[in-house]
């Protein structure tokens, strides 16, 4: 396989985008990425998203994109994997063009989530519909299960869990395209409503518009442009068991550490090499909980750390969402792995502004679908 | 929920049938035509134990639409004799009083309805021991 670089990314503002339609954000996002790149042309574009099918009614996503952005007769191609699609679009993306059959691919994902459809039920699709869903299992439920099982087998606190969504807010307060830009205390997680025991609304990412996409081109366009490219060093994905109760040990998911061991041994680094991670928070229990399996921290240390601070961009050990993450940046779940990969590119470029972490030069984005059934993973680099 | 697909999950909700690898032993629930653990593809249906532990559980208060009327309500992992692990929702115990490693046994009850005029649904749900 052949170098590949991120070349321009673009993103809409997350939130309740009521005026604008699905086609409306995936075009703004997509027309940014490519003017940002420079490039005259795509040669081929993917489309990450969940569940347009039951949040607008909508399938066969990538011809309408394609349409809408003007750039038929390109292929295009939806790519689901549940709340790793955006994730599992780039993937796509970047094996196209590594494998030598395109020169410059778009990478987006989108989701439209406010449009009136029952958002908790859309959304536990993406566990096991006849052996969870039936019994009336949530997703903040499922993540619940997790959570009250770490706490049990670690000692993990409240307290631990609240300091996750506490720092990604503060985060997220310095990112203009985050849902949520205003901080949160401590207490008010703590006190927040209760959706599923443990997990508190505070705990639990939003439902949210967004879309975002970026270029991946060959190292050679990349060069004959005049970017500074930004180097996809490993591309990895993995997969588990869909029901969160087949597995053997529900505080570990494999997928993540299965990924993971890939993506370190594509990218020839370690987790000592990383100086930011982008992960997939959709519940605080989330980011914990993938901390440890990513080999940041030992099982079971995860709180502990967030605690400690080790994961903020003001303690700059391992900064982890400094994006704001879902929690505070928002969660259109199509759109979410494809804006993880635009907070590292942004980073490693040296363009976060307020949110900027020192001397940034390789980060690392987790995204993953359903309660880890899915897990993809990139690493970048700058070069 | 379509009568048909409701149809062929009945022996596994109403009767706990559950499919053993004839080469390994493993026991899937619910069957599968591969195994698993030995990527077998023989199975013989055997029927799990109703008795098991809570291995971990939550109290659902916000749901979706069909099961908004019943919360809040607890559900569960709960991990039978044969250790074989089911998601079940956890009836007639006060939530507060609920703990990991507690004995409980799955009965029969009514899970869910299909709208105003469908079928109504049933399966297992857990009962503290």
């Amino acid at each position: 396989m052949r170098d590949v670089a991120v070349i321009g990314v673009g993103i809409t503002k997350f939130g309740e985008l009521w005026g604008k339609s699905i086609k409306d954000i995936f075009v703004e996002a997509a027309l940014k990425a490519i003017e940002d790149a420079g490039v005259d042309h795509i040669d081929s574009m993917y489309v990450g998203a969940m569940s347009p099918g039951l949040f607008v009614g909508q399938e066969h996503l990538g011809a309408v994109m394609a349409d809408y952005l003007g750039v038929t007769p390109v292929p295009a191609t939806r790519v689901e994997s549940a709340c790793a699609s955006g994730g599992a679009s780039f993937r796509q993306a970047f094996l196209e063009v590594a494998s030598g059959a395109s020169e410059i691919v778009l990478a987006g994902g989108v989701e439209k989530m406010t449009d009136g459809a029952d958002v908790t039920d859309v959304l536990a699709t993406a566990a096991d519909q006849e052996y969870e869903v039936y019994h009336g299992i949530t997703f903040p439920g499922l993540y619940a299960l997790i959570a009250r099982a770490h706490m049990q087998r670690y000692g993990t606190t409240r307290e631990q869990l609240a300091a996750v969504a506490v720092k990604n807010h503060r985060n997220g307060a310095k990112n203009p395209n985050a849902q949520f830009r205003s901080e949160v205390t401590l207490e008010q997680v703590m006190k927040s409503t209760m959706v599923a025991d443990p997990l508190r609304l505070l705990d639990c990412s939003p439902v949210s518009d967004g879309a975002a996409a970026v270029i991946v081109a060959s190292m050679d366009v990349a060069k004959k442009l005049g970017k500074n490219p930004i180097r996809v060093i490993a591309s990895a994905q993995a997969s588990d068991t869909i029901a969160l109760h087949s597995r053997s040990d529900v505080t570990i998911l494999g997928s993540v550490v299965n990924a993971a061991q890939k993506a370190y041994k594509m990218a020839g680094v370690k987790p000592s090499d990383i100086n930011l991670v982008e992960v997939h928070d959709c519940f605080t229990i989330a980011e914990i909980v993938v901390s440890e399996d990513l080999g940041f921290f030992e099982k079971g240390k995860g709180g502990e750390a967030v605690e400690k601070g080790w994961t903020s961009i003001e303690c700059n050990r391992i900064p982890f969402n400094t994006s704001g993450g879902l929690k505070s940046k928002g969660h259109p779940v199509g759109a979410t792995g494809i804006a993880q990969i635009i907070e590292v590119y942004e980073q490693l470029g040296g363009n976060a502004g307020a949110r900027q972490v020192k001397g940034a030069h390789i980060g690392m984005a987790q995204n993953m679908g359903g309660t880890g059934a899915s897990c993809v993973i990139h690493i970048l680099e700058a070069k | 929920m379509i009568t048909a697909r409701y149809h062929r999950e009945i022996p596994q909700r109403y009767r706990l049938e559950a499919g053993k690898c004839e080469k390994c032993g493993h026991v899937a629930f619910p069957p599968r035509l591969v195994c698993t653990e030995c990527k077998g593809k023989k199975f013989a249906p055997v029927v799990l134990s109703d008795e098991g532990k809570l291995t971990t559980f939550t109290v659902v208060r916000v749901a979706s639409d069909k099961f908004s009327k019943e919360t809040p309500f607890a559900v569960g992992i709960v991990e039978l004799n044969d250790g074989v692990k089911v998601t079940a929702q956890i009836a007639d115990a006060d939530p507060e009083e609920l703990q990991i490693g507690q004995k409980v046994n799955l009965v029969f009850r009514r899970i869910q309805e299909d709208g105003k005029a469908g079928i109504l649904c049933y399966g297992y749900k857990a009962v503290t021991a």
